[in-house]
């Protein structure tokens, strides 16, 4: 969610028992601003925290010009100081798929291959690289994960200029009422997938500065997603049940919207059994 | 040359008129005859028209206004029809009867709901006001609020004041001595919130008395089916016997101590939850299922879950509860009791009671060391109960009853099961393999003065619980899920029941057809006859061996 409105949506994103203390709040008030101004990000997201075994990191990202660029993840200790994370990689993000457990709460944690084929095992030391991984890529990883999973932006709230880059849509004035409660008002905010797939009927309506993103209609399994009206039904909000800790947030009407994570980092595999 | 004009004779200048130049052209005719003409043709204009009521004159004014209004391109072309939509337009009312409706949101109803709640019931006085500011059962939720806002957990402000004031309106119908906001459980289509109760010695009373007299009721329904069965031909009764069924406990003990209210959202009507049951408890461990915020919403999984989502809740509160319920040690301590500690069955002590020396330790060293808080409610043990029931104890009826019939094999007995006493310190719980229990942090490093101790739970994630001097208070926000690092493998199905081993007493065969049969009867008769001959020769020899003689 944007740092600047952060207080206001820490409110509404309350729902689920997590936010942050009002020392955090303050911390963060001072921080984020100074990061933009030392990393030269047009915006700044705090992304939430990832609560390990020992300790808690606050993460935060920033986005230059492009808001569909890949972006530059920070994550701190005591919302205070910040340290930049490397970018997340494809290898890492598979190594990290293979962990398995809570983080642990120090980021200079070495996690070692527990269970490794064999022939995974010689390949890899062929290839000269350890069989360690360290904590901080495995908090990249799973934060690219999350992102690409589950982070979410209302229709509408962003468009695609001709040039090609994404930028917020000034024009957006937020999701009526009905719009809201549906999923296919809701976008995943990262690469589109499924997007050659749809029928041509469907296309024919689509806006192409707007809907260039796929929907959470079609995601596996489906159910994933819970929305609810909350505060007498004046905000939306989603819960993902995959990443579960992922609260997004929106009030209909208006261009207040965001998402933010506060869980343990863990993927719900268990997800089927539970619906 | 000049022309010759339509001039009157009266005009002077007679001969001399060129159109455009006489003398006298701006002047005003005569204008008697003018204007008798002009108002007789205005006369005519106007009359209205017998069919219709239209008179041209206003017919034409207003398509003028229309077409000056309009400005149409090629308007002689088009003035027909413009004429005609002039008068098709008499017909149109100008008001349109769709009128816009207020759209009622489902926002205002919420609203209105809550707003019930700031309202103070009809009919109190001075006298209530006097009562309220008296000890209250009602607990100071805004304060437990706001400790727990030190470490970053709990609800908006909004919805903890709306919470309060819900917990006002439910101690105020309901007889209760205790009560408790115990926390907050997420569903998919609505959420709970859980309020934690201890009623009112007299009340509970009713409540046991009421569930008795149903069960009674439905004891002597058995009884009459039963007598009308016997009176028919019975059929052979199965030797089966199903294993014992484990009692729940009484309530206002074990895993029943407290009577939990769940609404779906501050304003809603509280409802209470049943008691749970050790089947329940059982059965709730090995399944996992996302709560869907409807309590009569049937829970569907293997094995199959007794009761529905209300029961499924109740067991998850109960065993969450037994499993994260701590508080700082010296807080509590046992009852002395008169009669022995030593009794049957070794229940353990149940009871405590506030210990009025209590010396609060510092946050630091609740923070570092686990052994300063104690678990204050019973742990379940794997029967579902919190005090060990034995199964085999039978009573002195059935007793009787198996002397006079066979007896069957008896099933082995069973180990007492004990679980850790009330009061055990948290360095006791295990962790889940390399991960401690509990994360204990205080909740500020850079203000130690004042810093809140709050502890985590790994076990059950989104459970906490904070401790700071003399107040401490546990919560729970969350999903209602144990953690496990491994996947959830729910268990397999029984395997497929075998049949009856087949052997030639039970494998059919054909029935023989009326030609086998004949042909097996006229064989028989063959042999029959053919016995009957070989003695009745025998008995012809003998006879004729004796005549002979």
């Amino acid at each position: 969610m944007e740092a600047a409105s952060l207080p206001a949506a820490l409110e509404l994103a309350a729902g689920g028992g997590a936010g942050l203390s009002p020392e955090k709040r303050a911390a963060l008030g001072a921080s984020l601003p100074l990061l933009q101004r030392d990393y030269r990000f047009e915006r700044v997201w705090f992304w939430g925290c990832v609560q390990g075994v020992r300790g808690t990191y606050y993460i935060a990202e920033g986005l230059g010009p492009d808001r569909a660029a890949p972006r530059s993840r920070l994550y701190s200790l005591n919302c205070v100081e910040w340290s930049l994370l490397p970018p997340a990689t494809q290898e890492m993000v598979a190594q990290a798929e293979k962990l398995k457990g809570r983080f642990q709460g120090d980021p200079s944690f070495k996690y070692e291959y527990a269970e490794v084929n064999a022939e995974d095992a010689e390949r890899l030391l062929e290839d000269g690289k350890e069989l360690m991984i360290k904590e901080e890529d495995r908090l990249v990883a799973t934060i690219e994960q999350i992102d690409r999973a589950v982070g979410i932006v209302p229709r509408g709230a962003f468009v695609k200029t001709p040039l090609g880059s994404v930028r917020e849509n000034r024009n957006f004035e937020g999701l009526s009422l009905t719009e809201a409660k549906k999923l296919s008002s809701y976008f995943h905010f990262t690469e589109p997938v499924n997007l050659k797939n749809k029928t041509l009927l469907e296309k024919a309506d689509w806006d192409p500065s707007t809907d260039f993103l796929d929907s959470l209609e079609h995601d596996i399994p489906q159910g994933s997603w819970t929305i609810q009206l909350e505060k007498g039904g004046t905000v939306v909000v989603l819960r993902s049940l995959l990443w579960l800790g992922l609260t997004f947030y929106h009030v209909p009407m208006t261009t207040q919207y965001g998402y933010i994570y506060f869980g343990t980092g863990e993927k719900n595999l268990d997800l089927p059994f539970m619906l | 040359e000049r022309g010759h004009g339509p001039y009157q004779p009266h005009e002077p200048g007679y001969g001399l008129y060129q159109p455009g130049y006489s003398p006298y052209d701006d002047q005003i005719p005569d204008p008697e005859p003018r204007m008798l003409a002009i108002q007789n043709a205005k006369a005519y204009l106007l009359k209205s028209s017998t069919t219709s009521g239209l008179n041209l004159y206003d017919h034409l004014a207003n398509i003028l206004t229309k077409i000056l209004d309009e400005q149409p391109t090629n308007t002689a072309d088009i003035i027909e029809n413009i004429s005609k939509d002039v008068k098709w337009a008499q017909f149109q009312k100008k008001m349109d009867t769709l009128r816009d409706e207020h759209a009622i949101l489902p926002t205002f109803e919420s609203a209105e709901k809550r707003k019930t709640l700031f309202l103070k019931a009809n009919g109190e006085g001075d006298e209530e006001l006097e009562e309220e500011i008296g000890e209250t059962p009602l607990p100071n939720v805004m304060e437990t609020a706001f400790y727990f806002e030190q470490a970053g957990i709990g609800l908006s402000k909004d919805e903890s004041y709306h919470i309060f004031l819900a917990l006002k309106k439910l101690i105020s119908v309901q007889p209760i001595q205790t009560c408790r906001f115990w926390g907050k459980i997420l569903g998919l289509e609505m959420n709970y919130i859980i309020a934690e109760v201890q009623y009112l010695e007299g009340a509970e009373e009713e409540e046991t008395e009421e569930e008795e007299v149903i069960d009674e009721g439905e004891k002597r329904m058995g009884e009459v089916e039963d007598e009308d069965e016997e009176k028919e031909a019975e059929p052979p009764k199965s030797t089966y016997k199903p294993p014992p069924v484990i009692p729940k406990e009484e309530n206002g003990t074990g895993a029943n101590k407290y009577v939990y209210f769940v609404c779906n959202e501050p304003g809603k009507p509280w409802v209470k939850l049943p008691p749970v049951t050790p089947a329940q408890i059982v059965c709730a461990r090995k399944i996992k299922k996302f709560f869907t915020g409807r309590l009569d919403a049937p829970i569907v999984s293997f094995p199959p879950f007794p009761g529905n989502e209300a029961n499924y809740l109740r067991a998850q509160i109960a065993r969450i509860s037994a499993g994260t319920h701590i508080c700082p040690i010296g807080f509590y301590q046992f009852a002395e009791e008169e009669g022995d500690e030593d009794e049957e069955g070794g229940g353990g002590r149940d009871a405590y009671e506030e210990n009025p020396d209590f010396q609060p330790l510092s946050v630091v060293e609740m923070v570092e060391s686990l052994s300063t808080w104690v678990h204050h409610v019973q742990s379940i043990l794997k029967q579902g109960r919190c005090v060990w029931f034995n199964p085999l104890q039978k009573s002195e009826e059935e007793e009787e009853g198996e002397e006079e019939e066979e007896k069957d094999e008896e099933p082995d007995e069973l180990q007492q099961e004990t679980g850790p006493p009330l009061l055990t310190p948290l360095s006791e719980d295990e962790g889940i393999q390399n991960i401690p229990a509990w994360t204990a942090q205080p909740s500020t490093n850079l203000i130690p003065q004042y810093a809140v101790a709050i502890l985590q739970s790994n076990r059950w994630p989104g459970a906490y619980a904070f401790a700071s001097g003399m107040k401490f208070n546990n919560i729970y926000f969350g999903w209602g899920h144990k953690y496990s690092p491994e996947n959830h493998t729910p268990a397999l199905p029984l395997p497929v029941q075998a049949e009856y081993p087949s052997g030639p007493e039970i494998t059919e065969t054909r029935d023989p057809t009326v030609e086998e049969e004949l042909a097996f009867k006229a064989a028989k008769e063959e042999a029959l006859a053919a016995a009957e001959e070989e003695e009745d020769e025998e008995e012809l020899e003998d006879d004729e061996e004796e005549e002979d003689d």
